[in-house]
C-alpha cells in the first residue's frame, strides 16, 4: 500500500476536556486516539493544524500544555466554517492534528522581567507561558500580564486571570466598553504599558492580539525604551499548510507559519508598517 | 534528472549532432522505457505541453508571436517546414507536471460508528519526459527546487524526470532571458544545476533540422549513444548553435534591471506607479497561472453527498484572489493595488532573501497572457522614473 505524504496527513485526536469560555468561544484537550502516535510536545507560542473531517483545517494556537504534552490544549473562536464545526465538537469527538508548528516564545531568563500583552483571543497563546513562569518563579525577575479585552463580559479565562493574582502575578485588565458593574480600567491596553515596564533595558515583552494593537503596543514599548529584539510579537496570516509551501502567509522574505508566528519587532516592523501587506 | 556527468573531470562529455530521425528515436526511447514523454504540440491553436510520440507531435513549421496581451501560434512560411522549434515558449510554464493544477493530499472515510480512517494513495503517475524546455523554463524548474524542497510530491516528481532543453532561437516580444540571465542559450552548468539530462539546439538549413546535442548528465549521454544518424560535432555544428544563440540575444530588446528590481519594488510600496499600473488591472490572477515560478496553492476538503469520504486536495491559488489573504474579520489585502504589489514585491523583491534568485525568469508570460496588457517590465521602469533610481 503506498501511502499519502505524511506531512499533509493528521493524526486523529479525541478530545477528552472541554469548557464553553464565552459565547463564540470553547477550549478542548486533545490526545490522540487508540494507535495514533503522539505528535512530538508543542512549545509555549506554536499551533497545529486542526483539522475537522469534511470541513476543513485551521491553524490553532496552542492553549495549554500539560507537563508530558498529552493531552494539549486549544481555544477556539467561532468565526469562519471550520472554527464554527471545531466549537460544534464534543468531548469524545474527533479532531486531526498536525504539527507542531512554528516558532516558540523565547524562554525567560534569569534577571529578565515578563511583560505578557494580551489582547482579545491574543491571551490563548500566551496561556502557557504564564502557566510555565507561576510553575517557575525563579526563572525570571518578575512577570506582568496587560489584558486588554472589548468588555467585561468578552474577557477570557476571567476565573483563571483571578487565580493568577493569588499567585502573585501583577495583573492589569482593561476594557474598551465597560458595564455597570466594571471596576477597573477602561481604554485601550497600550496605556497601562508605561507603568507597567520597570526597567526597559531587562523587560522582555510577548504580546498577542489584532495586528492594529500589537503595532500600537510595540510603538509604545519603544517609545518606553525596550529594544526592538525584546519585542516579541505572534502574527497571523492565512495558512493553508503550515510548511512553507504555500505560499499564503509571506510575509516579506519570511513565511509566518515556518519563520513565525513568533517574530520580534526588530525584523518586522519595516514590513508591519506598510498598508495591507 | 540524472546524475551530473564528469564528476571527476570538469571535461563535458563531446557534443555530437543528431538528425531528425535520432530525435524520433530519443522520444521512441524514452516512452519504451516508461516516460510519459511531453513536448511542445499544437493544441486548439496554441503551441502547449502535450503527448509527444514522435516528432510528427511537435508544432513543425508552426510559429508564435507573444505581446502584451496577445498570444497567436500558427503556420509559417518563414521558417523550414520540418523545424520543430520555431517558436518561443509552451503558452504554459513545466511547473505543472510537477506541481499540478489539483492533486489529492489525502482520501478518508467515515466508518459506521463513526471511526475515521485514511485510504491508500493511488499508485504514483509514471515519471515524465519533458522535450523542449527552454532556458526561462528550466531556470524556473531550477528556482521551484529551491522555493519547494519541502514538498515530497514535488521532489519525487522532479527527481524521476528526464529533462531534454532546447536553446531558444525565436524569441517573442514578450521575453526577456538575457536581463534574466537564464537564456537563450544554455550553458552546461546552468543545465545540470537545473536538473537537465540534454541540451539541444536545432540547426536549420535547407535540408532540414539537425541538433546538436550536450548530453549534461550520465543519463542524458547514456541517450544518445545509441543513435543512429549521430556524428561527433565538428567546430562549424558548434559555431552555428552559437549563432543561433547569438542572434535570438540580439533580437530581444526588453529588458529588466534585476541588479535594481529588488530595491526598486520593496523600498517605494506608496508610489503613484504603482496605483497607475493596477489601474488597468483585472485581478484575473492569470499572471501567476502562466507565472513558471509562481507556486502557490490552497487546500479544499469534498466529501461525497453521504459524507462517508472526503478528501483533501491542493490547487493552485493566486495572490490576486480576496481570499488569498483571508482572515476572520477580513482580508489582509482588500485593495487591487495591494495584490498586484503582493505578487511583484514577493517576486523581484524578497525572493532572492528568501530563496537565493529572483523569482522572475524573463519568460515574459505574465506579459502575454495578461488580458489587460499590464508589462511587468514598463512597470519596473516606471517605479524607477518616479522614485529616481
Amino acid at each position: 500500500m503506498s501511502g499519502y505524504d505524511a506531512l499533509w496527513t493528521p493524526v486523529l485526536h479525541r478530545i477528552t476536556r472541554w469548557r464553553r469560555d464565552l459565547d463564540d468561544t470553547v477550549t478542548f484537550g486533545l490526545a490522540p486516539v487508540e494507535g495514533a502516535e503522539a505528535l512530538a510536545p508543542p512549545r509555549p507560542g506554536q499551533f497545529h493544524m486542526l483539522w475537522v473531517y469534511g470541513i476543513g483545517e485551521v491553524p490553532i494556537s496552542v492553549s495549554g500544555i500539560d507537563r508530558d504534552g498529552t493531552p494539549v490544549v486549544h481555544t477556539v473562536r467561532a468565526v469562519g466554517r471550520v472554527t464554527e464545526a471545531l466549537c460544534r465538537l464534543q468531548p469524545g469527538d474527533t479532531v486531526g492534528v498536525r504539527g507542531p508548528f512554528g516558532s516558540a516564545w523565547p524562554e525567560a531568563r534569569p534577571g529578565e522581567d515578563l511583560l505578557v500583552v494580551a489582547g482579545g483571543l491574543g491571551l490563548a497563546p500566551l496561556r502557557p507561558v504564564v502557566h510555565a513562569a507561576i510553575e517557575a518563579p525563579e526563572r525570571f525577575g518578575s512577570l506582568t500580564v496587560v489584558i486588554g479585552a472589548r468588555s467585561p463580559s468578552a474577557l477570557l479565562f476571567e476565573e483563571e486571570i483571578r487565580s493568577w493574582s493569588h499567585e502573585g502575578v501583577d495583573v492589569r485588565v482593561t476594557v474598551d466598553y465597560a458595564d455597570a458593574g466594571w471596576r477597573g480600567s477602561i481604554g485601550v491596553v497600550t496605556r497601562l504599558l508605561r507603568d507597567a515596564v520597570r526597567d526597559p533595558a531587562r523587560t522582555v515583552a510577548l504580546v498577542c492580539g489584532p495586528e492594529v494593537m500589537m503595532r500600537a503596543s510595540a510603538r509604545e514599548l519603544t517609545s518606553i525604551g525596550l529594544p526592538g529584539a525584546s519585542i516579541l510579537l505572534s502574527l497571523e496570516r492565512n495558512m493553508e499548510c503550515a510548511v512553507g509551501l504555500c505560499g499564503h502567509c509571506q510575509l516579506g522574505a519570511k513565511f509566518v507559519c515556518v519563520d513565525g508566528p513568533v517574530l520580534s519587532w526588530e525584523r518586522i516592523e519595516p514590513l508591519l508598517g506598510i498598508r495591507e501587506v | 534528472m540524472g546524475a551530473p556527468v564528469g564528476s571527476t573531470t570538469s571535461a563535458s562529455p563531446p557534443s555530437s549532432v543528431l538528425s531528425a530521425g535520432d530525435l524520433d528515436a530519443l522520444i521512441g526511447g524514452l516512452a519504451e522505457d516508461g516516460y510519459r514523454v511531453l513536448g511542445p504540440t499544437v493544441v486548439d491553436a496554441v503551441i502547449d505541453w502535450g503527448p509527444v510520440r514522435s516528432s510528427d507531435d511537435l508544432p513543425r513549421g508552426w510559429v508564435d508571436d507573444q505581446r502584451a496581451g496577445r498570444y497567436r501560434a500558427e503556420p509559417s512560411d518563414a521558417v523550414h517546414p520540418d523545424a520543430a522549434f520555431a517558436f518561443a515558449s509552451p503558452a504554459s510554464a513545466p511547473k505543472r507536471w510537477f506541481l499540478p493544477p489539483t492533486e489529492p493530499l489525502f482520501r478518508a472515510t467515515r466508518r459506521p460508528g463513526g471511526s475515521i480512517a485514511f485510504l491508500p494513495a493511488p499508485d504514483p503517475d509514471p515519471a515524465v519526459a519533458l522535450v523542449g524546455v527552454r532556458g526561462c523554463d528550466l531556470a524556473a524548474l531550477a528556482v521551484l527546487d529551491r522555493a519547494l524542497a519541502a514538498d515530497p510530491a514535488f521532489r519525487r516528481r522532479r527527481d524521476a524526470a528526464f529533462v531534454v532543453a532546447v536553446e531558444c532561437g525565436h524569441p517573442a516580444d514578450s521575453c526577456f532571458c538575457p536581463s534574466a540571465g537564464t537564456g537563450p542559450g544554455i550553458p552546461d552548468e546552468a543545465a545540470a544545476a537545473a536538473g537537465a539530462d540534454l541540451v539541444l539546439t536545432e540547426l536549420v538549413d535547407e535540408a532540414g533540422p539537425r541538433y546538436l546535442a550536450r548530453p549534461v548528465s550520465a543519463a542524458g549521454a547514456e541517450r544518445v549513444v545509441g543513435l543512429g544518424d549521430r556524428r561527433p560535432a565538428t567546430p562549424a555544428d558548434i559555431d552555428g548553435a552559437a549563432t543561433v544563440v547569438a542572434s535570438a540575444r540580439d533580437a530581444i530588446t526588453r529588458t529588466l534591471p534585476f541588479a535594481s528590481a529588488p530595491a526598486l519594488v520593496r523600498d517605494a510600496p506608496e508610489a503613484a506607479a504603482w496605483d497607475q499600473t493596477v489601474e488597468a488591472c483585472l485581478l484575473c490572477g492569470n499572471c501567476t497561472m502562466a507565472c513558471p515560478t509562481c507556486f502557490c496553492t490552497s487546500v479544499h476538503d469534498r466529501t461525497d453527498v453521504a459524507g462517508t469520504t472526503a478528501e483533501r486536495w491542493r490547487e493552485w491559488d493566486s495572490c490576486f484572489s480576496l481570499a488569498f489573504s483571508e482572515l476572520h474579520g477580513g482580508s489582509v489585502r482588500e485593495s487591487p493595488v495591494s495584490r498586484y504589489r503582493q505578487w511583484l514585491t514577493h517576486k523581484l523583491g524578497m525572493w532572492p532573501e528568501q530563496f537565493g534568485s529572483s523569482g522572475c525568469v524573463g519568460c515574459g508570460r505574465c506579459i502575454t497572457w495578461c488580458p489587460a496588457g499590464i508589462d511587468l517590465t514598463r512597470h519596473v521602469a516606471a517605479l524607477a522614473m518616479e522614485v529616481g533610481a
